[in-house]
């Protein structure tokens, strides 16, 4: 019923972009190059060493291909909460407050960038070729857990958006430090956290659970043993890792919501 | 400056991590040339730099050529071309003090850092200024490009995505493969970032480095005093 | 329909206090308003900026929630029934849009039926009624980034109305907009109210929409209500004075010996004489005898004070009894 509204609204938002057709396709490759820069730096890196954090150049290349596809359906939706800032300042999140609808839905179904399916695509491609080059045992569970990775990391991707940006609703430049949390996991979840020691790796592998989104699935596929000693199972709990990050979020939102609406303050 | 300067620190980090893992797995601990307190510096340095250069690009010129606001700055009595350089060049030494300092300084505090040698000190700072120069004469054309492009929002993505990957933000350059090597020194990138770091750590020809941002700040700030020149005549035939 | 009692709404304010310190003060923006509006009734809510209308108005609506106090609009508590009074009212922001930027009129109409879920029935008929009567007809199919002011506002209002709304609330809705968008979009306000029965409670500066809509005005400053009643009544009580304004055929020294007449101001030299009388000694007929009596009138006026003076005169009298206390 509810979804129906959504998908009405994110149909008529994709006709709106076709009025700006005139750079798309170099809008849309931007974006495909901006999510491939990590990309480079893998194969840059791999040109002079064997293995980084003890995983080969396919292994790193499958993390770096979870994560980047996580990461690119994320932001379709969730990468709208960028505009929040906006919204406030503009007092335009008074009229989704007008609707008969939830904010947050309104919000991510504000608009749905096509261009931004270039991030999608550069990760995909690199999935295929990272699922080739490395030695995946495909049974009905790896496979099950090959559909289900990148849209638990999407789901954590997005929850860890809207905790972040759910900040503006207090700090007027909060949408800097929001993007440090949201871009810099991006970035984080592109390789095995065993390249990342001491607390930072604490932070954002389990605090912010970034190890869930790519790596520990990941390690599960190529059924390999955790370097870092950590058990098998965790390989499989994305989903659960993600449901608690949805929820989580989902509180926050709403008290951020009652606090800008005047009753949290 | 703060929220900008922890987003620096954390990114510094992240870089900061997946390199000295690299280094770890390379033989003799070293990739072309950078050892650990090399690749540290190369990082923090960075960091600073790319508010100082404006890495991604800006649109202040492409909003005012597409609003239209253009018109009245062309017909200041003034060079507009010399006054943005100005401006940015103002901009730069604010940033100096605000964004370039704090991430070197953090860098410097809490890892094993390489200052240069005292000799190497000026010749940096002329580095970084011609940085400034050269990033501002690739800001003006990719700006000026506005005049012919009706919407150029693509093209100045693709710039900013482009410089993270070629001015060597995101890995050094000499650790790309040889022919990648050969072929960005034909280009300006290295000049906006890669060059004041090589400069800064000591690494390379130091009169090759700057003789190449010489040539391409002075190249660039011709080119967009021609593309200017034509964008004028082009305003003031058609009307705008 | 709406039913306010003891409204209060606070705000804290920081401000700097010296190095690194900030001092917190609260500011009551809405400071114990109650009135009730009936159903089908059109009232205007007026007052300087930064009297407390906004938050009036974003309290209604479910934006913000009360300090304290209580609010039921259309039957519902709106800071805990934001989405089932969302259906039952229309809200219109003159300064910010419901409507989506880069979409045609048309299509955004269409989100807004399938959020309100709208039958389409009704819909087809609502919109055609408002596309007659506002004339959005040449229009509808170009995307609101490129509408006029006052196109967008015609839409804003249709976009308002497709759900039907028992009550429609309106915040500056003629701000900006041209002598003839103002006056189309007074007109079907106008009938809405009269023939639908639309409840309309609508904020502005120009005080002509009021004069021409709203037979109830409730004036507010510093977070109160001022004053509130029937326009002709509110007149009545600050400035008891009518003018007559005559035109004599030849200059005359002033008429202010008449009965009735408290102030006399001449013009032209005495040509034209604006004569204040007080309407409960004397009546515009009798004074009217009274001047023809002794000049030869050439033409003449009866001038109510106008709503300005009305509204400005209720801010002064406040002040002065401030100072009195």
């Amino acid at each position: 019923m509810a979804d129906g509204i959504y998908r009405k609204i994110l149909h008529a938002r994709l006709r709106g972009q076709l009025s700006y057709r005139g750079s798309f396709l170099l809008d849309c490759l931007a974006q495909a190059i901006a999510q491939g820069g990590e990309l480079v730096v893998i194969l840059v890196l791999f040109n002079r060493i064997t293995a980084l954090g003890g995983f080969s150049v396919t292994e790193v290349l499958l993390v770096y291909a979870l994560a980047s596809t996580a990461f690119g359906m994320s932001d379709l939706f969730a990468g709208q909460l960028n505009a929040l800032p906006m919204y406030i300042r503009e007092g335009t999140f008074d009229v989704l407050l007008l609707r008969p609808l939830g904010t947050l839905p309104q919000l991510m179904a504000s608009d749905l960038p096509l261009k931004r399916i270039g991030r999608v695509f550069s990760g995909l491609v690199v999935l295929g070729y990272a699922l080739l080059h490395n030695d995946v045992v495909w049974t009905p569970w790896s496979v099950g857990l090959l559909l289900v990775t990148p849209v638990a990391g999407a789901v954590i991707f997005s929850g860890i958006w809207v905790l972040a940006c759910s900040v503006c609703f207090w700090l007027v430049d909060g949408q800097e430090l929001a993007n440090t949390v949201t871009y810099g996991s991006n970035t984080f979840t592109s390789y095995p956290i065993s390249v990342y020691s001491g607390w930072l790796r604490r932070l954002m592998a389990f605090v912010v659970p970034g190890a869930f989104v790519a790596y520990y699935p990941a390690l599960a596929l190529l059924d390999k043993t955790d370097p870092l000693g950590a058990p098998a199972w965790l390989g499989w709990v994305a989903p659960l890792v993600a449901a608690l990050v949805a929820g989580l979020a989902g509180i926050t939102w709403t008290f951020a919501v009652r606090h800008y609406r005047g009753t949290g303050s | 400056m703060i929220a900008g300067t922890a987003t620096n620190v954390v990114f510094g980090l992240l870089r900061m991590a997946v390199l000295l893992a690299a280094l770890d797995a390379a033989p003799g601990g070293r990739i072309a040339g950078y050892d650990v307190a090399a690749t540290v510096t190369y990082v923090w340095l960075g960091q600073g730099l790319l508010a100082f250069v404006v890495l991604w690009g800006d649109a202040a010129l492409a909003n005012r050529i597409r609003s239209g606001d253009v018109v009245v700055d062309l017909y200041r009595p003034w060079d507009l071309q010399q006054a943005l350089l100005a401006e940015d060049l103002g901009r730069a030494a604010y940033c100096a003090v605000t964004r370039l300092v704090p991430p070197v300084v953090v860098g410097a505090l809490l890892f094993p850092f390489r200052w240069p040698t005292p000799e190497r000190w000026p010749v940096f700072l002329v580095s970084a200024v011609l940085a400034v120069l050269v990033s501002f004469g690739m800001r003006f054309l990719v700006n000026a490009s506005t005049f012919w492009l009706l919407d150029n929002r693509g093209v100045m993505a693709l710039y900013g995505v482009a410089t993270g990957i070629l001015c060597g933000l995101t890995v050094p350059l000499d650790f790309f493969p040889e022919w990648a090597r050969f072929a960005l020194w034909f280009t300006p990138m290295p000049a906006i970032m890669q060059s004041p770091i090589d400069v800064f750590i000591g690494h390379g020809s130091l009169w090759l480095t700057v003789g190449h941002q010489v040539f391409w700040a002075v190249a660039l700030f011709l080119a967009g005093r021609l593309a200017l020149a034509r964008a004028v005549r082009k305003v003031v035939v058609q009307g705008g | 329909m709406i039913e306010v009692r003891d409204l209060r709404r606070e705000f804290r304010v920081s401000e700097k206090a010296g190095f690194l310190r900030r001092a917190h003060r609260t500011v009551a923006a809405v400071d114990g308003v109650s009135f009730d509006v009936a159903a089908g009734e059109a009232v205007g809510y007026v007052g300087p900026n930064g009297a407390g209308k906004s938050t009036t108005i974003k309290m209604l609506t479910g934006i913000l929630v009360p300090t304290s106090g209580t609010v039921r609009v259309s039957g519902v508590d709106p800071s805990r029934q934001r989405k089932e009074l969302a259906r039952r009212i229309g809200v219109v922001f003159g300064q910010r849009s419901q409507l989506w930027w880069d979409l045609p009129l048309k299509d955004s109409f269409e989100l807004l039926k399938a959020i309100y879920r709208v039958s389409a029935p009704d819909f087809t008929a609502r919109l055609a009624e408002c596309v007659e009567l506002l004339e959005l007809g040449p229009f509808l199919t170009t995307p609101v980034r490129q509408l006029s002011l006052g196109q967008r506002m015609r839409g804003e209002v249709t976009a308002s109305l497709l759900h039907a709304p028992e009550l429609l609330v309106l915040d500056e809705p003629t701000i900006g907009l041209d002598l003839e968008s103002k006056e189309r979009l007074r007109e079907f306000l106008a009938e809405l109210n009269t023939k639908r029965g639309t409840t309309l409670l609508l904020t502005t500066h120009d005080l002509d929409d009021i004069q021409r809509l709203c037979p109830r005005l409730m004036v507010i400053d510093h977070g109160t209500v001022l004053a509130d009643g029937p326009l002709a009544d509110l007149r009545a009580e600050v400035s008891p004075d009518r003018v007559l304004v005559v035109d004599l055929e030849d200059a005359a020294p002033p008429l202010d010996d008449l009965p009735g007449v408290t102030s006399v101001r001449l013009e032209m030299g005495g040509k034209r004489q604006h004569l204040a009388f007080r309407r409960d000694v004397t009546t515009a007929a009798a004074l009217i005898t009274a001047v023809a009596a002794r000049a030869e009138v050439h033409d003449l006026a009866v001038v109510e004070p106008e709503i300005d003076d009305v509204v400005r005169r209720l801010y002064e009298r406040r002040h002065l009894g401030a100072e009195c206390r």
